[in-house]
Order: C-alpha cells, then sequence, then structure tokens
C-alpha cells in the first residue's frame, strides 16, 4: 500500500518515548527545598531537619517534625483536592475558605453538649434538645452545608454562563457574611466527644490522604476525570464530542463545595471551636499548593499527586522557617516568592519543550 | 436503486434572518461513494454540511440518512446515528493522549457507576491501535498527549477518530487547509484507505487537484445552490471552476442561481 512511504515514526506504545510527567519536577523541588532546609540548619542553627539528632527517641528520622509537616497541611490539604479539579476543568473556587467558615458555624452548632462543667453550655447555639446529638448529624448538616454552596457555584457557573471568578468570589462574601450572622460574632465550641475525635491527633493527615487516594483514582481512572481534562483543555471539543459539560461543571464545583465542608469538620473538630473567622484565605493556600503541584491555570493540566507534593512543599516551608527560627513574616514573603517562581519555572519549561 | 443510496437530501434550505445560506439543495450519495463539495467561500458547502451533522437545523427540507428519515437536533445524534465528521477546526483535547481523544464522550467502560464509572484504559489503547492501522495512521507514540503533535498528525487523530466506530458516512471540511506537502499526501493516502474500504465519503474541499485525485463526483455549490453535479471523467479543472465562478450552471440546474 501506498501509505507505507509517507509514516513518521512507528505505530505502537512505546514506554521510553512518553512525555517526562511534571510531577517529577515538583517532586525534585520538595527534595532540593528540604535539602536547603538541612543545610541551612546545620550552618545556623547546629541542627538536623530531618533527621533525628537525640538519643532519647530511637529513630532515624525527627518524625515528630515530619508529623507537624503534614498535618499542618492536611485540612488546606483537603480543600486544595476539590480545588484541584475544578482548576483542571479551567475555572477557580475562591469561595472555599468561606465554605469553611460557615461550615464550621452550622456543623459546631449541631455537635455541641449541653452541660459543661456541671452547668449549662456557656455558647449553646440551639436549645437542649438540638445537643448531644449523635455526630452523624452534624456531619450530614455540614456536608449539606458545603454540598448546596458548591451546588450554588455549580449552577451560577453553567447556566448563567458567568465566569467562576465572579461567581465564586460572590460565593466568598456571601458565604462568609452567612458565618458571621449565624452567631452574631460569637465562636461556638464545646462539641460532643465523638464529634471532637473527627480531627484528634493524626486523623487529619489519615483523612486527607484517604481522600487524596481516591481522588487519585477518580482523576485517572474515571469517565468523570477523563472529562474534567477535556473541558479544561477544549470546552468546544469535548461539548461537540457529547459531553454534559453543563451537568458536569455543577457536579465539579458540588464536589469542591463539599470537600470544603469536610475540611471545616476536620478543622473545628481539631480545634473544638468555630468562629465566622475561620478558613480565611484558605482558598488562596488551596490555590497555592496546587500551582506549586504544576497545575495549569488555563485548565487541561495538573493532577492530584502535584498538588500533594504542592503541598507538601508547603508544609516544609512553614516547618522549615520556625525550625530555621525565622520570624511568620518572611514565612508569607517566602510563601509569595515561591508561588509565583513555580508558576514562571513551569512556563519557560514549557515553551522551552514547545521549541525543541 | 434506493437501496443503494446512504444519504439523501430533498430541498434543504437554511435562512439566517434574511440571509438564504442554503436554497433547495437536492443532493445524493451512494454507498461506497466518494463525492467532493466544492465552491467558493460563502458559497454554502460549509452550511450544508453543518444542516447534515447536526451542528444546525435546517430551515426546511428532509435529510434521508440510510433510508431513514431524520432532523438531527446536535452532532451527537448525527453521529450516534453514523455520521463521523472531521470539523475544520478539529474537535480534539490538547492535553489528552491519543486514546482518550479517540473516546471522548463515548469512552469504553469497565464499570457503570455513572459519571464515576471506570474506564477501560486498555480496551480503548487497543481499539486505537485497531483504528490507526485501519486507517493507515502513524503516530509515534499513543500515549503522549495531542500538543506536542504535528498538524498533520493532529489531523490523522481525527480521522481515525472516524474509523474506531462503525461509521456509516464519512464528513471532512477541509481536511488538509492547514497542512504541508507531506502531511497532506498522508491525509489523502487515508482517504484512499477509506474508499478500498467501501467507506462513504464527502469531501469539502478547495483543492483542484486533490479532488480529482480522490473522489468520483463533483458538486458545485454557488450562491446557496447546488449548480453542477459532474462525474470526474465527464469534466475537468476548468469546467469546473466555470460552474464555481458562475460562467457555466448545470443543464439540470438552469433557473439556480
Amino acid at each position: 500500500m501506498a501509505n507505507t512511504t509517507h509514516g513518521i515514526g512507528g505505530l505502537a506504545y512505546d514506554a521510553k518515548r512518553r512525555t517526562r510527567p511534571p510531577e517529577l519536577n515538583v517532586l525534585a523541588a520538595l527534595v532540593l527545598i528540604i535539602l536547603a532546609f538541612e543545610v541551612l540548619g546545620r550552618v545556623f542553627v547546629g541542627d538536623s531537619f530531618l533527621f533525628n539528632t537525640r538519643d532519647t527517641v530511637d529513630t532515624l528520622f525527627n518524625q515528630q517534625r515530619l508529623q507537624i509537616i503534614i498535618l499542618q497541611v492536611a485540612i488546606v490539604g483537603i480543600i486544595a483536592l476539590g480545588v484541584t479539579q475544578v482548576i483542571i476543568t479551567g475555572g477557580i473556587d475562591l469561595s472555599s475558605g468561606s465554605i469553611v467558615g460557615i461550615t464550621a458555624m452550622v456543623t459546631m452548632s449541631f455537635a455541641q453538649v449541653a452541660v459543661v462543667n456541671g452547668s449549662p453550655n456557656p455558647k449553646a447555639i440551639f436549645t437542649a434538645g438540638w445537643m448531644d446529638l449523635p455526630v452523624i448529624i452534624p456531619l450530614i448538616v455540614g456536608l449539606a452545608c458545603g454540598l448546596f454552596a458548591g451546588f450554588v457555584n455549580g449552577l451560577l457557573i453553567a447556566y448563567t454562563r458567568i465566569p467562576p471568578f465572579i461567581a465564586t468570589l460572590g460565593m466568598m462574601v456571601a458565604a462568609r457574611g452567612c458565618a458571621k450572622w449565624w452567631s452574631k460574632g460569637n465562636p461556638i465550641s464545646f462539641p460532643t466527644e465523638s464529634y471532637a475525635a473527627i480531627g484528634k491527633g493524626m486523623m487529619p493527615v489519615l483523612i486527607f490522604v484517604s481522600l487524596a487516594i481516591l481522588f487519585h483514582l477518580i482523576m485517572t481512572q474515571t469517565k468523570y476525570g477523563r472529562h474534567c481534562y477535556a473541558i479544561g483543555s477544549n470546552e468546544a471539543a469535548a461539548r461537540m464530542s457529547g459531553i454534559n459539560v453543563t451537568g458536569h461543571k455543577v457536579l465539579v464545583y458540588t464536589i469542591a463545595g463539599a470537600l470544603a465542608a469536610l475540611a471545616a469538620i476536620v478543622l473545628s473538630s481539631k480545634n473544638l471551636t468555630a468562629q465566622a473567622g475561620m478558613g480565611v484565605m484558605y482558598e488562596l493556600d488551596a490555590i497555592a499548593m496546587a500551582v506549586i503541584g504544576g497545575i495549569s491555570l488555563q485548565g487541561g493540566r495538573g493532577s492530584i499527586i502535584g498538588t500533594c507534593l504542592g503541598a507538601l512543599i508547603f508544609g516544609v516551608i512553614i516547618s522549615g522557617f520556625t525550625f530555621l527560627k525565622l520570624d511568620a513574616y518572611y514565612q508569607e514573603m517566602v510563601k509569595g516568592v515561591i508561588i509565583v517562581g513555580a508558576v514562571v519555572l513551569d512556563q519557560w519549561r514549557q515553551t522551552k519543550r514547545g521549541r525543541g | 436503486m434506493m437501496a443503494d443510496l446512504i444519504l439523501e437530501t430533498r430541498g434543504l434550505t437554511k435562512h439566517y434572518g434574511g440571509v438564504h445560506a442554503l436554497t433547495e439543495a437536492d443532493f445524493t450519495l451512494m454507498r461506497g461513494e466518494h463525492v467532493a463539495i466544492m465552491g467558493d467561500n460563502g458559497a454554502g458547502k460549509s452550511t450544508f454540511v453543518r444542516q447534515i451533522t447536526g451542528v444546525e437545523m435546517p430551515t426546511r427540507g428532509e435529510i434521508l440518512f440510510d433510508g431513514v428519515s431524520h432532523s438531527f437536533t446536535s452532532p451527537i445524534e448525527a453521529r450516534e446515528a453514523g455520521i463521523e465528521t472531521v470539523f475544520q477546526t478539529l474537535a480534539l483535547a490538547d492535553d489528552l493522549d491519543v486514546p482518550s481523544n479517540l473516546f471522548l464522550g463515548r469512552e469504553k467502560i469497565r464499570f457503570n457507576l455513572g459519571p464515576f464509572s471506570i474506564l477501560d484504559k486498555k480496551a480503548m489503547r487497543e481499539a486505537t491501535m485497531a483504528a490507526l492501522v485501519k486507517t493507515g495512521v502513524k503516530i509515534p507514540n499513543l500515549m503522549n498527549t495531542i500538543r506536542n503533535m504535528s498538524g498533520g498528525q493532529r489531523q490523522c487523530v481525527a480521522i481515525a477518530r472516524t474509523a474506531a466506530f462503525k461509521s456509516k458516512l464519512v464528513i471532512m471540511d477541509e481536511p488538509t487547509a492547514a497542512l504541508g506537502v507531506q502531511e497532506t499526501a498522508q491525509v489523502e493516502n487515508i482517504i484512499r484507505t477509506l474508499k478500498d474500504a467501501g467507506e462513504p465519503l464527502i469531501l469539502v474541499s478547495h483543492n483542484m487537484r486533490q479532488v480529482f485525485d480522490l473522489v468520483d463526483r463533483i458538486v458545485v455549490f454557488r450562491r446557496g445552490r447546488i449548480v453542477a453535479n459532474l462525474r470526474k471523467q465527464d469534466t475537468d479543472g476548468q469546467d469546473v471552476v466555470a460552474y464555481i465562478t458562475g460562467a457555466k450552471t448545470g443543464a439540470e440546474f438552469e433557473g439556480a442561481a
């Protein structure tokens, strides 16, 4: 047949010619940052960042530090999982921090105990009949709260076709208002023991890791994940291929809202209290984690693994600065530099690959 | 004779407000036949294609496909009926690999869990290989994203998509308009492969050489009407140009235009 003369390469699945996954670069960055802290620590503080230097405990690594690193990013990490799938579809979600606020307030109201140290709960929101409820009630109420907020985001974006930035900005402001209105600005405290168990100890990490595995599978192995990438890389093509783009977007934002609600439940349980200001700036931290993890804000590119690595980089930087005994001010400055640096590096790599 | 028709349009008409983009188009296509649609810009070629692929709904007229009257309300319906289209603007997702693009919107499923159905990646990869072999398309690595592929390779992927499913009719809207010489040759080879396989094809093209190389019959559009229906052996380039520019009008189309 004539067409044999016009081939470009062979027709095969050749593992060696696969493009290098961008996650490897993020992993390399993580290792580099850890090494930098290790060296800086040895030079300036005279201690190891990563390894255990005390003789009292018999472990190679400094377990306590590693635990803190992952614990302090676990809750925002849960939000980042939802934000990742939103950004992959080419959208953005600015409302997650405020959804954390309102969900924490509402959930905690349903998780209060009636009696604290023999006297009635001083922070009570409802009457005694609505206290000491089984833990499933606040969980359902909290999730419903996040699902609803996310659903509204999704409806606005999918049906009115307003930009996701605007829709979720509106939700961000409105949900924060709801959180303040809920208890007229008062904190809500004293949850039941079973509710407090949700965020106890390393539970947030366990929840984060299981959700990360679940969402990694969803994004790589299911139709849902495939359609997220398709919509993000070419929405018109996705629509022409018969993908229900409108319905898919509603689902994506609803799931993001549910994950923000889960983060709120874990956070309020861990802190044993809920305040209207909870979760402020969490949305930006979550977006930053995804961006450091190699996501493209244009949509179509990024992964859960990347976002998890981005979250770890975040955690390492925060505890690294504490370890070097630097002020919190510097932390934020460097965080800003790293977010911008990650995107600049990524774009530079993209154009280089495009030319080569 | 009727049983051999795969596509027939009767009095197909499309008005955009006061603009008569397509008027009373009667068109037939036989099984296994390759037909070219030619005409100047704005002659109604693309409008005609949009009506039969369900992208738009005709103002008037009837579409008979495979012996059944259809009124497609979306490209998906047309595709489900067996009309596969390679659009001028490629409907490909840049960040997905070749199998994902081929099966976009109709993925093979291992477990049905609604939107969270588990993909059968292996089956899709194998079906992709089969489709590429069938069309003679060569791609260096199936699992690479479309983003880094050349225009020709992308066009080949778009064409291979038509072969991955049991399409009854393939429509290509200027498939080589943006391609280089070698890439154009590759796409033309694929079209020949389709001819050998007996797949009917409608080719929208401006390229006279290409049209005379590939198709059996040429239909010329001018100002929204069909003005000529020419068998390749009965005509030549100059003749076709005369019809396109309006210097000539086919005997059976007198009164049109």
